[in-house]
């Protein structure tokens, strides 16, 4: 075996894809090196093919997929010419896949240990007995918690950060050369995903094992890579190793893609209060209580951020603010008159005043409607606008939003996500309403079209003195939009106040953690943290 | 208790709610009777003497739900009460609802029984087959040919069967006669043109069911893990697949089977077999009220239990609920 | 992660629909042309039954069981009537029947299904668990049933089986609604004060209609088959009617001479439903082509 030669070395290649029975290239002539040991980390938005690559590297295509040119060459073999019985011997001994959802990656009806040892076994390696003993290192090593029990639990016993690093733990089971990492991290928290993170480093450092990790987040990325290539469309932006690429991004999309980080609203205050929440407690049916003792206020004209992690109640404040869950204790007010706690015993005037942007702009548009229509049903619905009248109004609607007449006979298909997100915007701003609720309006969105949006949103605020309740996960968005920041963990407040209070120590011990975890455009920041926190668990 | 015991609990007991509900809906079928019940019966000339006496017979006199609780009452203990058809006739020759009823269910589960075993494992293999080489022509073959086949009335079919196979050739018997004294081989095959009609009807739908769902599962995340650990394709099916696919594939079994019920009833009156279907029809047509509520219930019964049982399979081979967090 | 470029929309040529569904249709296989051909001849020999039709309905123009060729192309049935001519009179019957019962069913289901979709809470779980008990017994069976208490006529026949058919209706119609009823646009509108009737029309309606057009198709085979099956025991669609489950009854004897005769109504009967299954599948697949694979 030659030492210097590299690993894999993918040359010219393209494939297509199959939607609605027509193909079309989503990977347009990609050339790629992998070298014994390395990690390359692949980065892009959605669209740009990099898990397809990913996996082509291993010369697998999904279902769906074919690959039409070029080579894999893979320690010797081209993988793109190799059947597939070929091809099997190499997966799971010389190189292994983790997705990116581990809880549907696992077979639900498999023991994790029996799924472990599958592959050695299978492929003649080890005897099962030796994996089991080996498995428990390997477990211990990723920190999983009982190493030597944990085995004998079904996928749906254990947690999802957990889980992910058993599924890391069964892609080294056979120490293969290459590991290829799928957005590994990307459906788990911030303070879940900074321990997956570290395990996986130690374990791919340790082992010395060659890998491609592939993530959307440039900052995650920097972690893990020697090396860094940049999709996009199928194609390739530019490759550098990391530390070059974070110190000089030689090309502007590159730049782009931490665009969300460069935006700071400057803090300001206001006197007067447009919502206040006192004592709230919520909960769904007779379940447990998802709120518990909320108190927010929203000065006039200025955003709060309410930040949290999944589950800590962010988003049913938002329901019990718009009274589709009318709380079980506590009392809003609105420009100070008690808010009647259900939905259909609001006056329509006091509906039209407290609007709402969703996550999602796809599901947030009727596919069916027109964008005249979408937008003109609230103008119609609440002003009583018709006709010329109307017309007007649209025109000027989508002028505030950046965006011209001839968008109003569009489909909401017919318009880029982008695009999507500024109409919801634009029905949100149609009835001239006081308060705008928006939920994690940009986290579905790629970096560049996020700025867009944050910036049409801070000019909308200045322009039209509206008042944003803004409920995110991001750090970098809140930095970018807030005034006042709550932190909401389990269902409670556990800080609030103004920006750079919240954002400067002393902390709270949860705000402490979670934005000690937001990982930064730093390839030592990981190592850092870790240290910080070994430091501080030691003292 | 073990949660798996109070969802199988539950399960059952639902099946149980929807029995009461439909024996409800059964026995309402004479209160909605438009007209008076009896008359209707006994024909417009019968002396109200003799209405009033059939009344008392058959208890119309009491309040409802008095009648359904003792109606219920005699059900469980197998007693469905007298043939209308034989009412009105001198004692001693009224029949049972049970004497007509019992022989001929035996009758049509054997029908059934012969038509599932030749018809289960066919589909199952037939629609893995079409699973694992989809979109090929074997694939698109049998999705057309099943789609034809899924189309066409039962009758269709069996009289296609009994011209080619029974006139034309004389393979077979064209009438599925058969009695209590008849052995089990000349039974089998006196119901061959019966059982190949409703296995053609069935094999198609199952083999459909089959299909999708396989290929369902075999789109799952945890295949492609499966295979990229560079298992054989048959240890990926047999190790990864089939585990998870029981519940689908009992589902699928049971609808089936469920739907053969239903076929059961058109087949025996195009072959004149003495089943529970054909009585049905028939009692259908003389009014013979008692008779149609046991067969309606007969059928009602098998419907629930087979949806039960598919049910049952689910829970106990789910993971989540054998071993819940 | 998979194909599509998300922030360049797609060029909006918009066409015609007559010319998008002329496209569609040159890319259809032949097994949808099949079914398209067969549906549009079976309701054009319906609309025109008496031009098309040689002799009357129910008119006896000869001796019965007369064979096949000379003045009566398929012969004669069991009284003496045309064989060819209530064939096509049938189709007028048979499909008409079907076509209002199917309707009817969707139209009770459908609307019931939605509303249950929408205002969700006791009225959902009530409606839901009504139907689980109704689908507890087969539907032909049940039919039977309820034929056996309120008679055999046409009307009767045509409100029972839209009405147990429905049941099927209703729960396709709530799942698909519930899919659509829980997307945020729904919830937009129930936050700007639109009344239910606003929300099922206009924004939960337009997004169910594909599937609900493709079970249409669907539902019209089952309930035509049904009925069908019911004339042909002699429950449904009573004499003098020309139908053609009747017809296979009437004239089932002659299976036993080798004559084909009946298999004729029965022919026509399984031509049109697989038509429209060709049909409905391919349009299925047009439907759901985009989501699967991936």
């Amino acid at each position: 075996m030659d030492i210097e030669s590299p690993l894999l070395e993918i040359r010219g290649l393209r494939i297509e894809g199959e939607s609605g029975e027509v193909w079309h290239e989503i990977v347009k002539g990609i050339d790629l090196t992998l070298r014994r040991g390395e990690v390359l980390g692949l980065i892009g938005e959605s669209g740009a093919g990099k898990s397809t690559v990913g996996l082509a590297a291993m010369g697998y295509a999904r279902p769906g997929c074919r690959i039409t040119a070029g080579s894999i060459r893979f320690d010797g073999l081209d993988l793109a010419r190799l059947p597939e019985s070929e091809k099997r011997k190499l997966w799971g001994p010389r190189m292994a896949y983790v997705a990116q959802s581990a809880a549907a990656a696992f077979n639900p009806a498999h023991r994790l240990i029996d799924q472990y040892v599958e592959t050695p076994v299978v492929h003649g390696i080890e005897s099962e007995g030796e994996v089991k003993r080996q498995a428990v290192d390997l477990f211990r090593r990723l920190h999983l918690p009982d190493p030597e029990r944990i085995g004998e639990r079904y996928p749906h016993e254990v947690s999802g950060g957990q889980l992910q690093r058993a599924m890391t733990g069964m892609a080294m089971a056979c120490h293969p050369d290459l590991l290829i990492f799928d957005e590994p991290t990307t459906a788990l928290d911030v303070t879940t995903q900074i321990e997956v993170l570290a395990a996986i480093k130690e374990v791919v450092r340790h082992l010395h094992t060659a890998a491609i990790y592939i993530s959307h987040d440039l900052a995650v990325v920097a972690q893990m890579a020697d090396r860094v290539m940049v999709l996009r469309h199928g194609e390739l932006v530019e490759e550098a190793t990391t530390r070059e690429m974070l110190a000089n991004p030689r090309e502007a999309y590159t730049k782009s893609l931490w665009a969300v980080r460069s935006l700071y609203k400057q803090e300001e205050s206001s006197r007067d209060v447009v919502l206040s929440v006192q004592g709230v407690a919520a909960a769904y049916g007779r379940g447990i209580k998802v709120l518990e003792d909320v108190s927010i206020d929203v000065p006039l004209g200025r955003t709060v951020a309410v930040v949290g992690e999944s589950g800590s109640g962010k988003s049913t404040l938002a329901r019990v603010i718009t009274g589709l869950l009318p709380p079980l204790a506590g009392t809003i007010q609105f420009q100070g008159k008690a808010l009647p706690p259900a939905l259909r015993n609001r006056p329509r005037d006091l509906l039209r005043r407290v609007q709402m942007i969703y996550q999602m702009p796809d599901t947030a548009l009727n596919p069916r409607r027109r964008v005249r229509d979408i937008l003109g049903r609230p103008l119609a619905f609440h002003l009583g606008l018709t006709g010329q009248a109307r017309d007007r109004r649209l025109i000027e609607l989508l002028e505030m939003i950046e965006l011209d007449a001839r968008f109003l006979d569009r489909l909401p298909s017919e318009l880029s996500g982008g695009q999507k997100q500024r109409i919801c915007i634009a029905r949100a701003l149609a009835v001239n309403p006081d308060l705008i609720i928006c939920d994690e309006v940009t986290s579905a969105l790629d970096q560049i079209v996020a700025e867009g949006i944050l910036k049409l949103l801070l000019r909308l605020q200045k322009d039209l003195g509206v008042s944003y309740l803004y409920i995110t996960h991001d750090l970098a968005t809140v930095k970018a939009i807030a005034d006042e920041i709550v932190v909401m963990h389990r269902g409670r407040v556990v800080q609030k106040g103004p920006k750079t209070t919240v954002l400067t120590p002393p902390h709270h011990p949860y705000t402490e953690l979670l934005l000690s975890s937001v990982p930064e455009m730093n390839p030592d920041w990981l190592d850092g943290v870790l240290a910080r926190r070994a430091i501080a668990a030691a003292g | 208790m073990h949660p798996i015991v109070r969802t199988l609990l539950q399960r059952v007991s639902l099946s149980v709610a929807t029995l009461l509900a439909v024996s409800v809906i059964i026995f309402l079928m004479i209160e909605a009777l438009p007209g008076n019940f009896a008359s209707a019966i006994l024909g417009q000339s019968a002396t109200p003497e003799r209405v009033a006496a059939f009344e008392r017979q058959i208890g119309l006199d009491r309040p409802p739900v008095e009648r359904y609780v003792v109606w219920l009452g005699n059900l469980l203990q197998g007693d469905f009460g007298n043939s209308l058809a034989s009412a009105g006739s001198p004692v001693g020759h009224e029949r049972t609802v049970m004497s007509l009823v019992g022989p001929r269910l035996k009758n049509t589960m054997f029908l059934a029984g012969l038509v599932a075993v030749v018809a289960v494992p066919i589909s199952l293999a037939l629609g893995l087959l079409a699973a694992l080489y989809r979109n090929g022509i074997f694939d698109r073959l049998v999705n057309l040919t099943t789609l034809t086949s899924i189309s066409v009335p039962e009758f269709f079919i069996a009289y296609i069967l009994m011209l080619f196979f029974a006139v034309r050739l004389p393979w077979f018997h064209s009438l599925a006669t058969v009695n209590t004294d008849t052995e089990l081989l000349e039974r089998v095959a006196r119901c061959t043109l019966p059982a190949l009609t409703l296995v053609l009807v069935i094999v198609a739908h199952m083999m459909r069911m089959t299909r999708a769902s396989i290929i369902n599962l075999l789109a799952s995340p945890y295949v492609e893990t499966a295979r990229l650990k560079g298992l054989s394709p048959a240890r990926v099916i047999v190790h990864h697949a089939l585990p998870n696919a029981w519940a689908p594939i009992v589902n699928v079994i049971a609808v089936n089977l469920a739907y053969l019920v239903v076929g059961v009833v058109v087949v025996e009156v195009v072959f004149v077999y003495p089943g529970v279907g054909q009585l049905m029809v028939d009692s259908v047509s003389a009014r013979d009220i008692p008779v149609v509520q046991a067969c309606a219930l007969v059928f009602a019964i098998a419907y629930i239990g087979l949806n039960l049982i598919a049910d049952l399979v689910a829970i106990i081979t789910n993971p989540r609920l054998l071993r819940p967090r | 992660m998979t194909t599509g470029t998300k922030e360049i929309p797609t060029p909006t040529v918009r066409r015609g629909l007559l010319a998008t569904a002329w496209r569609e249709l040159k890319r259809a296989p032949i097994s949808a042309w099949f079914g398209l051909a067969v549906v549009f001849a079976y309701v054009f020999v319906g609309v025109f039954a008496p031009w098309v039709a040689p002799y009357g309905e129910a008119e006896i123009v000869g001796a019965q069981y007369q064979a096949w060729g000379g003045q009566h192309v398929f012969g004669t049935d069991q009284l003496g009537r045309d064989m060819l001519s209530r064939l096509v009179f049938g189709a007028r019957n048979t499909i008409g029947i079907a076509f209002l019962t199917t309707a009817l069913s969707f139209l009770i289901g459908g609307i019931i299904g939605m509303i249950a979709a929408i205002v969700g809470g006791w009225l959902d779980q009530v409606l839901a668990r009504l139907v689980d008990v109704l689908m507890a017994i087969p539907q032909l069976v049940f039919a039977l049933v309820l034929l056996s208490i309120f008679g055999t006529s046409v009307v009767n026949l045509i409100l029972i089986i839209a009405v147990l058919d429905s049941t099927r209706v209703f729960r396709l119609a709530r799942a698909v609604a519930m899919n659509v009823v829980v997307l945020d646009f729904v919830e937009a509108a129930k936050l700007q004060g639109e009344n239910i009737l606003w929300i099922a029309t206009r924004e939960v309606l337009p997004n169910i209609l594909p599937p609900m057009v493709a079970e249409f198709g669907l539902r019209f085979c089952f309930v035509f088959l049904t009925i069908s099956a019911l004339s042909f025991l002699g429950l449904g669609i009573q004499p003098p009617t020309a139908d053609w489950g009747s017809m296979v009854r009437e004239n089932a004897t002659l299976i036993s001479y080798g004559d084909i005769t009946p298999l004729l109504p029965a022919g026509a009967i399984a031509l049109l439903t697989v038509g429209v299954n060709f049909v409905v599948d391919w349009f299925l697949h047009k439907t759901s082509g985009l989501k699967d694979g991936h």
